[in-house]
């Protein structure tokens, strides 16, 4: 069993604060770097490699509070290992990506797992953050308890900007304990009726905590107090899921992923209940991957960018392109911004790091 | 030190007269109300924290979108500051007007716009009040989360600006995490929309950094937040306690129990006697402290939560413990909690809230420093307690008619949230910062941190127009506050 003391815990924050202060002095970009397991999501950066590997350990852990402290280089799985021998969890259930993933970069990447339309995502469980800003000063915004509103919400504002506003050292977390039972079903169901059921069951008050729908089937995850759990799975019925699946989806590491194929992949983030779309050459049974109820769909398509997310728009979502060689995968994965917010956008980044010292362009070509 | 809007520290306010404001306003908008007479902008004058008045300059109260657009683009054009009220229920001063500014009223846009049971999402406009959005939603067995104790009648754009609380936060969240996209104007009358109707959006997280924002980065004129289906069933377990530290320990245990509940709260002797004066809610007046502690869910679950807590809380060494029989008196324990603050006011002429958090372990350090600090000031102080969040509510007493007691009130104030800062807590839990706590912001960031958060504004209000000297003191003002605490609390030194 791992505990918070078996992580190795070293500070190195001074002399990352050098380095930012010697390139901010010069005007020289940095790519910041924690394990690399995501540097696909985004564009590339050209800048010289800060990495915050040395910096890392828990620094504050009280499982009775419910929250923790811990530097942005700790491995993740070092993280949820140390939870997980005290019965609790990061909530939202970020992905890895590979072994050396770490806090650092679930909190730049703001990547959620399955339970996120049921418990929130990395943003929602964040209550504080440390970050290196340009001149070199380690900052703390939010703080260390549930409840903080004093200032502007920095802290959360840094999850998802993927360090193009300065240099994350340490965050605090909300954690939750882990359920008391957990169930996983596989339900024979077309597409249609299993979109239609989710969101029936959306409206009551059921312990589902991860729904994907694949291979002609729903796959659903029940999880809450044991009484609820075989309750519902009785009223359900379908077959017992193996062990794993949630994390092979998570991970990508689905045949569906996985597969030799050389179209796309985007990520389409949707409302809930959005029918299936119609997506030129794109089958909605085959080449697309239903998680988060339908809120995050994995498409397979080689179809033109703009076609794909003016349908995502046209749904009240939203395109990323996830993985590709060339084209929006390499100058713009992420979805333009409307010309207003990408003026606040640019002033903001213009405002905190007026040199573009931190991952330039890493999100937009514009910043 | 006094907290009211000073030049020198606060920044030159416009030198442009109130009748050439009204002129310009009254061409560009000729059908939308504006008060100028004194008597009209009387009622304005405060928001929930009636302790700090200023009269407006101008009270718009526009009824379109278009208005709205209007005004802030003549406002930005003319350099006049505005300050964005709703229902003006705000506890930390946020909508207190600026004599040199337009008060921006948006009660009047007050209808809920959309109920989407399918996506399980209510559009609404800001001025629509907190309960009213539940209301609409219970045909379909759905429920806004966030339930601030003011829910009846403050305003759901309010509770964007504030980024408000109530007794479910620990379980359900902030009401940032129940928003999922604003419609907002910015200073320069353009739109933009924040979030998405998604689980995410493009672009940095600004949805989050306005939450919060008291009104500082933009006018928000349309929210649409997240329903949840109404738990199956919901108990209420009441203990009472001889000792309130006891108390305290008996929360961390039913959390280390592996419970989140809906709500768990904790007063203290004056606040349970005061409650139970106004309210009869069957509370034990003898009791050091009680813990309500509500759990909710599907049935089976919430029967088992309740075996358990019943177990830990004897363990604790609760002295009572009693259930709610029926949602009847389920109701009435939760009336008790939810009238704490006025049935407080019932017992003293005037009463000052604060809204400190705390890591939850250090409630006991904390109660007693508040009881030394009190007794110092010679002032009382009853305790209502978020236990499950850390977010304290200590209500001094006072009489605002005795000379110097406001003013003692307000220092005791101070102290006792430089108090939640020492213990590694916060100045303010969902109240927000407002012009109330403007000095405190000086002692929980660094003069760094704070030079960031003028940086962010600047990025959306660089005139700094929107609701200026609140949340974010300048560095004037830090300067002289600190000057003033090392002078050992001396007054400051007059100026002209």
């Amino acid at each position: 069993m791992v505990t918070m003391n078996d992580i190795p815990s070293q500070d190195a924050s001074e002399a990352l604060a050098d380095r930012i202060r010697r390139a901010e002095a010069e005007g020289s970009p940095l790519r910041l770097v924690g394990g690399d397991t995501k540097a696909f999501y985004g564009r590339a950066v050209d800048g010289e490699s800060l990495s915050t590997r040395e910096h890392r350990g828990i620094t504050e852990y009280d499982p009775v509070e419910l929250i923790v402290s811990v530097r942005a280089g700790t491995p993740l799985r070092e993280l949820e290992a140390a939870l997980a021998a005290e019965g609790q969890m990061l909530p939202c259930e970020p992905p890895h990506f590979g072994d050396d993933a770490t806090v650092g970069g679930m909190i730049a990447t703001g990547l959620s797992g399955p339970r996120r339309p049921w418990a929130g995502s990395v943003r929602d469980f964040v209550l504080g953050t440390r970050v290196i800003m340009r001149q070199g000063s380690e900052q703390r915004f939010g703080g260390q308890v549930m409840k903080n509103v004093a200032g502007y919400d920095l802290s959360r504002l840094m999850v998802g900007a993927q360090g193009t506003l300065g240099l994350i050292t340490e965050v605090s977390m909300k954690v939750l304990p882990l359920p008391g039972a957990s169930r996983s079903l596989h339900l024979d169901m077309p597409l249609a009726d299993a979109l239609e059921r989710l969101a029936e069951w959306g409206r009551q008050p059921m312990p589902i905590t991860a729904a994907a729908w694949l291979e002609g089937a729903l796959h659903l995850r029940l999880e809450g107090g044991p009484s609820s759990v075989a309750a519902t799975a009785e009223r359900l019925g379908g077959d017992e899921l193996l062990d794993g699946f949630w994390e092979a989806l998570r991970e990508q590491r689905l045949d569906f992923f996985t597969a030799e194929d050389p179209r796309a992949l985007w990520r389409l983030s949707l409302p809930h209940h959005t029918p299936a779309l119609e997506i030129p050459g794109v089958t909605a049974e085959t080449d697309v991957l239903y998680d988060w109820a339908g809120c995050q769909r994995w498409v397979r398509s080689d179809a033109d960018a703009e076609a794909i997310r003016a349908v995502a728009r046209q749904a009240g979502g939203h395109a990323t392109c996830w993985r590709g060689t060339g084209g929006a995968a390499v100058d713009t994965p992420f979805t333009p911004l409307e010309p207003v917010v990408e003026k606040y956008h640019r002033n903001l980044k213009t405002q905190l790091d007026p040199k573009g010292i931190f991952n330039p362009g890493r999100l937009y070509a514009a910043f | 030190m006094s907290t009211h809007y000073d030049a020198r520290l606060d920044g030159e306010p416009p030198r442009i007269a109130q009748a050439e404001v009204l002129a310009d306003l009254r061409q560009a908008l000729p059908g939308m109300t504006l008060l100028h007479r004194e008597e009209d902008l009387r009622p304005f004058e405060c928001d929930g924290l009636s302790a700090y008045r200023a009269l407006p300059m101008l009270v718009a109260l526009p009824e379109t979108l278009e208005q709205v657009e209007t005004l802030l683009k003549r406002c930005h054009v003319l350099g006049v500051p505005v300050v964005t009220r709703g229902a003006g229920t705000g506890l930390s001063g946020g909508a207190m007007p600026l004599e040199h500014g337009v008060l921006l009223v948006l009660s009047r846009f007050n209808r809920i716009l959309e109920i989407d049971p399918e996506a399980r999402t209510a559009r609404v406009q800001p001025g629509v009040r907190n309960l009213a959005i539940s209301e609409a939603a219970a045909p379909h067995g759905l429920y806004y989360a966030p339930d601030p104790s003011s829910q009846i009648a403050c305003s759901i754009g309010g509770n964007v600006a504030e980024n408000a609380g109530g007794v479910h936060c620990l379980k359900y969240g902030l009401t940032v995490h129940n928003v999922i996209r604003v419609e907002v104007l910015t200073i320069e009358g353009e739109h933009m929309t924040l979030g998405s109707d998604a689980l995410d959006a493009p672009g940095f997280d600004l949805l989050a950094l306005f939450n919060g924002s008291e009104g500082m980065l933009g006018v928000v004129t349309e929210i649409t937040v997240k329903l949840l289906p109404k738990p199956e069933t919901a108990k209420v377990l009441m203990a009472s306690f001889d000792d309130i530290e006891k108390a305290g320990d008996a929360v961390g245990a039913i959390i280390a129990a592996g419970i989140i509940p809906g709500g768990l709260e904790m007063m203290d002797n004056l606040a349970i006697r005061a409650a139970e004066d106004f309210i009869g809610a069957g509370y034990p007046v003898e009791a050091e402290a009680i813990l309500l502690c509500e759990l909710d869910g599907v049935e089976a679950d919430v029967d088992d939560d309740c075996q358990t807590v019943r177990r830990v809380l004897e363990q604790a060494g609760a002295t009572d413990i009693q259930q709610a029989r029926d949602e009847a008196e389920r109701a009435l324990f939760w009336a008790g909690r939810k009238n704490a603050f006025p049935a407080v006011g019932r017992m003293s002429p005037d009463y000052y809230c604060m809204d400190g958090t705390i890591p939850r372990r250090e409630l006991a350090r904390v109660l007693k420093g508040i009881g030394d600090l009190g007794e110092a000031y010679g002032l009382r102080v009853a305790n209502v307690f978020h236990a499950g969040d850390g977010n304290m509510h200590p209500l001094i007493l006072f009489d605002a008619n005795q000379p110097g007691e406001f003013e003692r009130a307000e220092e005791l104030g101070g102290r006792i949230l430089e108090l939640c800062v020492e213990v590694g807590g916060t100045i303010t839990g969902e109240h927000g910062v407002g012009r109330e706590k403007i000095h405190q912001m000086c002692v929980q960031f660094s003069p760094g941190e704070l030079t960031t958060f003028r940086a962010a504004k600047a990025a959306f209000d660089p005139d700094g127009l929107l609701n200026p000297g609140k949340n974010i003191p300048t560095p004037a003002r830090c300067s002289e506050f600190r000057l003033t605490k090392s002078a050992g609390d001396a007054p400051a030194p007059t100026h002209a």
